[in-house]
């Protein structure tokens, strides 16, 4: 029985300590966000990675999640009788809520891992330790550029979803459901207020802001080669995930 | 020795858990002297530099560099002080995502603020210097084979001209005859720059050749050091089983029965 809760609390421990690292982590890297020298070459590089690169991908996502979601609504409000609400559903819910999670969640696979796997890598060859020598803070140099640009980047590519998610419900509801697509239009329009939009973008970028420390932070940490690096590769996906789906729970009771 | 060290390294203790590592180091390194510290593997030869460096924190004793107090300045001026130092490190550790002349230009152009013009210029320099024309500039570090890799980071670390330069394992991994071209270069580049080297390895040819003074580290502590030509009579059973490269001796090597 004490050996048990022995190692309750030693797993508690560990979870404390990590997440204590983590917080140091991320209060050192906004500190040094705001502090010269800048590297705008290189946030210029990731904002083209992240926002521009991740287009396909989360498009794609984008329009099946909307045109899926015009299909099971149908098949919930007609039940009710209320297939009037489809376009509004569709825009709501992609906007607060599908938009910013799906896109941030494919981002957290695509860009999440790449961080992890470029900064691991650099971490177990020396690199990192070759770039304080050369009296280049490592922080500065690798860390903000990619926690600045995955918060610039992320939302932006959330706008574009939404409007793909949209378009994706309105091809379903004009060609499979028989809207009038002036109608669909105009519904969306008249239902869809600016809080919805702005609610997502704000989730987007504590999102974004996520993605890139958990790429960042697990990569800084990896150790052992390439085992540590493929380690390092799966936390941050996994971490990242599992912290969107917890800080949407939060932030939509915040934000509504 | 000159009169006032370079580098004076006092009581330096390093532990990872319960695995000590170094144990008390004392050492003094002079202004352009190029000392070579030797010591089996995992004997510590790594963590010290890294101390040096400021890549690792020790628990306990003191580093002074120039006569200022190292360990547990503020990071501003410890990145200042980097600008002293130039590391060649045992994998090299290039940058793979930039060109090799933007790798040897690297200390320069973030470090030093110099134009990228400018600091192509002499990055291309350094790299003739190393025996490198400027056709492997524009290349990627991971087209080089390795003794290109090593001569490339020996002209970056060089390549600020900085007042101490670390080489970890120069040769370490390169045939014997690329390892006698990198030990001529580093005899020419620190000559060249003036400056304090030093340097860690367990290849007694590079000691013989780059070394001014040895520094023997066993279990931590520094348990032998003199000048070069002092080294084959030390009388140490320790440096004389370890420079003859004998099995039987003081040192026992944890070998495990299976």
């Amino acid at each position: 029985m004490l050996d048990f809760l022995a190692r309750v609390g030693r797993v508690f421990f560990a979870f404390l300590t990590a997440a204590g690292r983590l917080a140091l982590f991320a209060l050192n890297a906004l500190s040094h966000c705001l502090r010269p020298p800048f590297y705008p070459r290189l946030m210029a590089r990731q904002l083209i990675d992240i926002g521009y690169y991740s287009l396909p991908v989360v498009g794609l996502t984008a329009l099946f999640t909307g045109m899926v979601l015009a299909l099971q609504s149908n098949t919930g409000f007609s039940r009710v009788n209320a297939q009037g609400a489809i376009a509004l559903i569709v825009a709501v819910a992609v906007t607060r809520e599908l938009g910013p999670v799906i896109a941030s969640l494919m981002v957290a696979g695509r860009i999440g891992a790449a961080m992890a796997a470029e900064i691991g890598t650099m971490r177990v060859t020396d690199q990192i330790d070759a770039l304080t020598t050369l009296a280049t803070n490592p922080f500065k140099y690798l860390v903000v550029p990619r926690l600045v640009a995955g918060t610039i980047a992320v939302p932006m590519l959330v706008l574009v979803a939404d409007i793909i998610g949209i378009f994706g419900g309105f091809l379903v509801g004009t060609y499979k459901l028989n809207f009038n697509a002036a109608a669909y239009l105009g519904q969306t329009a008249d239902y869809l207020h600016r809080d919805d939009v702005v609610s997502g973008l704000v989730k987007a970028a504590v999102f974004g802001f996520i993605i890139a420390l958990m790429g960042c932070y697990h990569g800084y940490h990896s150790r052992g080669g390439a085992e540590g690096v493929g380690a390092a590769t799966m936390y941050s996906v996994v971490s990242a995930s599992i912290l969107i789906l917890v800080f949407d729970s939060a932030l939509t009771n915040v934000l509504f | 020795m000159g009169s006032s060290p370079k580098i004076v390294i006092r009581g330096l203790k390093k532990s990872f858990g319960p695995k000590v590592v170094l144990d008390g180091i004392d050492l003094d390194i002079g202004e352009r002297e190029s000392l070579v510290v030797i010591g089996g593997s995992g004997s510590g030869k790594s963590v010290l530099v890294k101390c040096v460096l400021g890549l690792l924190e020790p628990d306990a004793g003191s580093i002074k560099i120039d006569g200022k107090e190292v360990i547990g300045m503020p990071v501003r001026e410890r990145e200042r002080l980097m600008q002293k130092f130039g590391m060649l490190f045992q994998g090299s550790a290039l940058f793979d995502s930039l060109r090799v002349w933007e790798n040897v230009a690297f200390g320069l152009i973030q470090g030093r603020g110099i134009e990228r013009g400018a600091a192509r210029e002499i990055a291309l320099q350094k790299l003739g210097a190393v025996g490198l024309g400027p056709e492997v500039g524009e290349l990627r570090p991971s087209e080089l084979s390795g003794g290109m890799q090593k001569r490339v980071a020996l002209a970056r670390a060089i390549a600020a001209e900085p007042e101490i330069i670390i080489f970890d394992e120069p040769t370490t991994g390169l045939d014997p005859i690329m390892a006698d071209v990198i030990n001529d270069l580093i005899v020419d580049c620190v000559r060249d720059l003036g400056g304090t080297a030093v340097s860690i390895t367990h290849d007694m040819a590079s000691v013989r050749k780059i070394a001014d003074r040895i520094a023997m580290i066993y279990k931590g502590r520094i348990i032998w050091s003199g000048a070069k030509a002092e080294m084959e009579r030390s009388g140490n059973p320790y440096v004389d089983q370890f420079i003859h490269g004998r099995a039987e001796g003081p040192i026992k090597m944890e070998v495990r029965a299976l």
